[in-house]
């Protein structure tokens, strides 16, 4: 007999019969490669077009030169353009400034505005340059010009001529809008406008934002920048290329690699699904292939044949994979934008890519991975002894050499001892590998714990509750636990996952609910539309405010970006009243602080942000310099604060101090209690009653709480995405492991028919094998994830973001999710025992001898 | 330093171009002057700069000989241009004036015109336009006069340069009615304008970064002016010479469209001090012979035979190729060559012939 035959008519023979089970692997592969593939092509993209945008903003400069601050002194760039060594000094102004009438985007109401020299950037960033209408040359160096890239001009809906509305501080201004840009990449949303106008405009005189430097042929980069460095001091940052784009990259890298991470677990799910099908039919073909080697077959061919079987459902679930993951990277770029709600990666378009090597890999990964669920039951299958394998009843046994205890608890344990570990590179690598251990540890110690755990429910059960399907259920699952095992496994993974994101989630968001009330006790938030950083209220305005009626309080913030590393994002600094006595009356502190009142006179402190901690390593008591001044000054860490909005760090410090070093007196925002009986409503009248009472953006502290959680929920709308994904291959599961064991079990239930079993009594034994299998898969599952979602919530989190959050459960989620889980466990047993009870009980028994 | 491919845009120089080349400059805005016959230049101020009229410039050029004798030729041009925008942006980067500089070598061992040009705003003292005496400045390319009278000129380009003093041996030579140029038929088409022919040259070059001790002699002029042309004019034909015999000839035709003569001037200058001025009938400016550029494919008349009242001289280029094309930075094309002039078949000078407004400007 041709041997290719009878390995096609056995694989075609067997999908046919079981093609439901087959659908279910292919469709757990083809979703976790999708979702691996997807998420990697959207992060690239993202990432890429983020990278690309900002780089083209600073063009082909050898070095640049920033402030600490935002912005710096102007004399700096005669000095830089007349230093030896440099062939071209270009000065840049870069500003984001709000629109008026996009406020009500958040996250997304800033224009960036680049004042450039014409003739400067010209030579380093000549993309960036104006393209005026012909004949219109001037307009470039005009001070009532801008020019718009083309998704700025979309943006505003304003075309070339017409006029523009911004605010500058407290002054409305309007532009002209001059032309387009030379280019500016898909999606980038940017203005340019001359330098000196930019100053003037905005009311930035005197100040640059950054100096790009080219240097002269034959001038060494590195020691050029270490000896600038040192002329400069401490008030300035001399950074490369690589250096930004080391910056840019750190900022979303946490993201990124938690992103991926996710789609791992949906991969790693995918897997655990194909083994489960694949474990389950050969078990079920154990007296076929036994048949198979008496005939001759011989135990490579055997092997092959599985791994063949494997294979192709590999390279049909990842191909099927890469195409359904192509397509929702794309649609999700659509319709969530390439940072997928998350904010990321703001103001650019990106495209899809296809990389046919990544594709590979991918599809790579996809096979491997299906290979390694079919290959373990492939060797069961083959080294089996035929003769004990034609007999009936050897699947249970076949089962147990899959589920070695020492294998399940080594896992456990060295996932524990992960827990233990540092961050690599500042990424919870250790955190992840506890995670994919514990499930793995987990679903291998089920048989056991099945076997166990039912035996001893049937010993200690009270005689009066005892009856027949009851008894054969619970015995079933005590004696024949590894085919069990295995059905809970799907269960287990699913529900375990699902469980820990859950709680993940609430937790954080809970904590975050928490946070906002503490950060935001006051009524109202006043800020002015204006260039962000660059304070706003003028001692004059501060005034005007103070003394309007109808406030109990007032404080007032100054808010700014300090780059303290030049390789690191910027942190935040703020400065504003804090109780020095007991912060706890102002910051959402940690346990982690000086004992209140221990504060020294004279020592001007400084609270930290968790993320300080995390990347800089300050602790409560130490020293820390800060260059905001003209000298850098030493203040004392007097404890550490909570701060979910800023995961690059943030340091609040007491306004006075700051005034009294810096002697700038302008604030940008101010926090306003009302008195009683006063309203909202005409405490903004009020307001808006001020000479520049319409630049004013105010915001009740209650919009502002539910903006921001709106704003966690839009970036946590991939997890919810992938959490349903988890719940419906879990629910897959469920059904494809069930069906396949009933009918694997047609002679079983043909023998139990024989002895006077009723057909009811037998449907009844499944539904009630399928609610104890599941209610225990829900209970292990529950126990799992919560251990899961403690790594999440207090190693991932603290370790990719620099937060630290409280555990919630959200109870009633759990609940829903369990009993919805355990009701479709239970139908499914049922409705796949129903095929396997019919009419042909003789048939099933005399099949047995 | 050149710009690079993609700025396409700078048309800056342009403007100042087509304010050169017929396009009618903007109307005057009250801030700047017009050109009037009624002001006297007076010196040393008349040698610094101008703020209160558009556009101005010093421009300087001259052949030179190398110390194995080899000729070279040369142009050094700073303008300096009112935006006539930003008066009350209190803004140390606001743009009131711009600083434009173009500098070109013509070497017969290349055959081919070297050049280069920079453009800045004034400010931050990097680049300036000083009153009071000449004295230019852009980035590291300078022009001064110092109080002797002596010019120094040092301009370094990515793979040439020059550093050359230029010391007067003539008085200053006022051009038109004492120094008030008419440029057309109407009164408000004019400048202001002097030269300095005959300065004697000494210095180096820098050939490969590589210096070449020079001398010889050179040409300077200074003009400015607010409305410069007539609407109709194309383009001009100018030509500034140093003669064998130290007399000194300026000579140049306004073109329209159609390729008229719609003004003409012309000067000699002898030794002695004496000007003989030509009307604009008694000049004429005829074609010998023609080059074609291979990169903007404009036909330049090189060779010229120019008629000024019973004197005929013949131009002859140093070598063909010495066109200035700045079209992907500045958009300005026009021919500025080193040429020798002949009188009756013999030797009589050497100068500079500029030929501008042969090239339509590309549409960027």
């Amino acid at each position: 007999m041709n041997l290719t035959a009878l390995y096609r008519w056995l694989l075609l023979g067997e999908w046919r019969a079981h093609w439901i089970q087959v659908m279910v692997a292919l469709i757990a592969i083809a979703v976790g490669v999708a979702m691996a593939f997807s998420i990697h092509l959207i992060n690239t993209a993202a990432f890429n077009e983020f990278s690309a945008a900002s780089k083209s903003l600073s063009g082909q400069s050898d070095l640049q030169v920033h402030g600490r601050k935002a912005l710096f002194d102007e004399a700096l760039y005669p000095l830089l353009a007349n230093h030896d060594g440099v062939a071209l000094a270009n000065p840049v102004l870069e500003l984001d400034v709000a629109v008026p009438g996009k406020l009500q985007n958040r996250n997304d109401y800033k224009l960036k505005i680049i004042g450039i020299d014409t003739f400067r950037a010209m030579q380093i960033a000549p993309d960036l340059l104006g393209l005026p209408e012909e004949g219109k040359t001037l307009d470039r160096f005009a001070s009532d010009t801008i020019f718009l890239s083309p998704a700025a001009m979309e943006w505003l809906r304003v075309k070339q001529d017409d006029s523009l509305q911004l605010h500058a501080g407290l002054e409305a201004i309007t532009l002209r809008v001059a032309g387009g840009l030379v280019r500016a990449r898909a999606g980038q949303r940017i203005a340019v406008m001359d330098i000196g106008a930019a100053q003037w405009r905005f009311q930035q005189l005197g100040v640059l934002s950054r100096i790009e430097l080219k240097l002269q042929d034959g001038v060494n980069h590195a020691a050029f920048k270490a000896r600038l460095m040192e002329e400069l001091g401490e008030s300035y940052v001399v950074t490369e290329q690589l250096d930004q784009e080391k910056r840019i990259a750190n900022m979303s890298r946490a993201y990124r690699v938690n992103l991926n991470m996710l789609a791992l677990v949906a991969l790693f799910t995918g897997t655990f699904l194909v083994f489960s099908t694949q474990a389950l039919s050969v078990i079920r073909r154990r007296h076929q292939f036994a048949l198979l080697r008496v005939l001759g077959v011989t135990r490579q061919q055997l092997l092959r044949q599985v791994a063949v079987e494997g294979m192709i459902l590999g390279i049909l679930g990842s191909l099927s994979g890469l195409v359904l993951g192509y397509t929702v990277a794309e649609l999700a770029i659509q319709f969530l934008g390439g940072d997928l709600g998350s904010n990321f990666f703001p103001g650019v378009k990106p495209s899809i890519h296809f990389d046919p090597l990544i594709a590979l890999l991918f599809l790579g990964v996809g096979i491997v991975v299906t290979l390694m669920g079919s290959i373990i039951p492939a060797l069961e299958a083959a080294r089996a002894k035929p003769a004990s394998a034609l007999r009936s009843g050897s699947e249970d046994t076949a089962m147990a050499k899959l589920s070695a205890p020492w294998f399940a608890i080594g896992c456990l344990a060295v996932a524990l001892l992960f827990t233990q570990l540092p961050p690599v590179f500042e990424l919870p690598v250790f955190g992840y590998l506890a995670i994919s251990l514990l499930l793995i540890g987990g679903i291998a110690l089920m048989p056991h714990f099945t076997a166990w755990f039912f035996s001893v429910f049937l010993t200690y059960m009270p005689k009066k509750h005892r009856n027949t399907v009851l008894i054969l259920a619970l015995a079933r699952l005590a004696n024949a636990p590894n085919q069990a095992a295995i059905a809970l496994g799907g269960i287990l993974a699913s529900f375990s996952l699902m469980v820990a994101m859950a709680i993940m989630v609430t937790s954080f968001r809970i904590s975050i609910d928490n946070w906002l009330g503490q950060v935001l006790p006051a009524d109202l938030y006043v800020r002015i539309v204006t260039s962000g950083d660059q304070g706003g209220f003028e001692p004059a305005a501060q005034q005007a405010i103070v003394a309007q009626p109808g406030f109990t309080r007032i404080d007032f913030f100054r808010v700014q970006q300090l780059l303290w590393d030049p390789d690191r994002p910027e942190i935040t600094l703020f400065a504003r009243p804090v109780d020095r006595a007991d912060p706890r009356n102002t910051l959402p502190m940690t346990d982690d602080m000086l004992a209140p009142g221990s504060i020294p006179d004279g020592v001007m402190p400084v609270w930290i942000s968790e993320a300080i901690v995390d990347l800089y390593g300050y602790r409560v008591g130490d020293k820390i310099t800060l260059p905001i001044a003209k000298t850098a000054s030493e203040f004392l860490v007097a404890g550490v604060w909570r701060d979910y909005g800023r995961q690059f760090g943030a340091i609040q410090m007491l306004l006075s101090d700051y005034q009294k070093l810096t002697g700038d007196l302008r604030i940008n925002t101010a926090a306003m209690w009302l008195k009683n009986g006063v309203t909202m409503e005409q405490a903004v009248d009020v307001l808006r009653q001020l000479p520049f009472g319409s630049a004013l953006e105010i915001s009740r502290a209650s919009d502002l709480r539910a903006l921001s959680l709106e704003i966690f929920d839009r970036s946590f709308a991939v997890t919810y995405l992938l959490e349903i994904i988890a719940v419906v291959i879990g629910l897959l599961g469920v059904a494809a492991s069930f069906s396949a064991q009933t009918l694997a079990r047609v002679k079983e239930f043909g023998m139990l028919r024989h002895i006077g079993v009723l057909r009811r009594q037998i449907l009844a034994l499944l539904a009630a094998e399928g609610g104890f299998l599941t209610s225990l898969g829900i209970l292990l599952g529950f126990i799992l994830g919560w251990g899961i979602s403690l790594i999440l919530v207090f190693i991932v989190n603290p370790q990719s973001f620099h937060w630290t959050m409280q555990l919630y459960l959200p109870w009633r989620w759990l609940f829903a999710i369990a009993v919805i889980l355990l009701i479709s466990a239970a139908l499914t047993a049922l409705l796949s025992g129903r095929s396997a009870v019919s009419n042909q009980v003789i048939r099933a028994v005399r099949e047995d001898w | 330093m050149m710009w690079s491919k993609h700025s396409s845009g700078i048309i800056v120089f342009v403007t100042l171009f087509f304010s050169v080349l017929g396009i009618e400059v903007m109307a005057e805005s009250g801030r700047l002057k017009p050109v009037t016959p009624d002001y006297k230049l007076s010196f040393p101020v008349d040698f610094g700069a101008h703020d209160d009229f558009r556009i101005e410039w010093w421009y300087i050029t001259g052949w030179l000989e190398t110390e194995d004798k080899k000729p070279l030729g040369f142009q050094v041009t700073f303008f300096r241009y009112a935006t006539d925008q930003n008066h009350d942006n209190p803004s140390r980067f606001a743009a009131k004036y711009l600083i434009i500089a173009h500098l070109a070598l013509s070497d017969p061992a290349v055959s081919k015109l070297m050049h280069a040009e920079k453009s800045a705003r004034e400010g931050f003292g990097l680049a300036y336009a000083k009153p009071g005496n000449t004295e230019v400045r852009l980035d590291d390319w300078t022009l001064v006069r110092e109080e002797n009278g002596r010019y120094q000129v040092d301009m370094q380009a990515n793979d040439f340069g020059l550093q050359l003093s230029f010391t007067p041996t003539q008085t200053v030579m006022l051009q038109d009615q004492k120094g008030f140029s008419r440029k057309g038929p109407k009164p408000e088409q004019a400048s202001y304008y002097y030269s300095e022919p005959q300065l004697s040259v000494t210095g180096r070059i820098l050939r490969h970064n590589k210096p070449v001790v020079v001398n010889g002699s050179a040409w300077l002029d200074h003009e400015w002016s607010t409305a410069y042309l007539d609407s109709d004019a194309d383009g001009w034909d100018w030509v500034g010479a140093n003669l064998n015999d130290g007399s000194a000839l300026m000579a140049f035709q306004i073109r329209s469209k159609n390729g008229e003569k719609i003004w003409g001037y012309a000067a000699i200058r002898d030794v002695s001090g004496n000007m003989t001025f030509f009307e604009p009938d008694q000049i004429e400016f005829t074609p010998i012979r023609t080059w074609r550029s291979p990169q903007t494919d404009a036909i330049y008349p090189v060779a010229m035979r120019i008629r000024t009242g019973d004197i005929e001289w013949v131009l002859t280029p140093l070598f063909d190729d010495q066109e200035l094309d700045s079209r992907q930075s500045t958009a300005a094309v026009y021919w500025e060559g080193a040429v020798k002039l002949t009188k009756d078949n013999m030797p009589a000078g050497h100068g500079y012939l500029e030929l501008t407004g042969y090239v339509k400007p590309l549409a960027l």
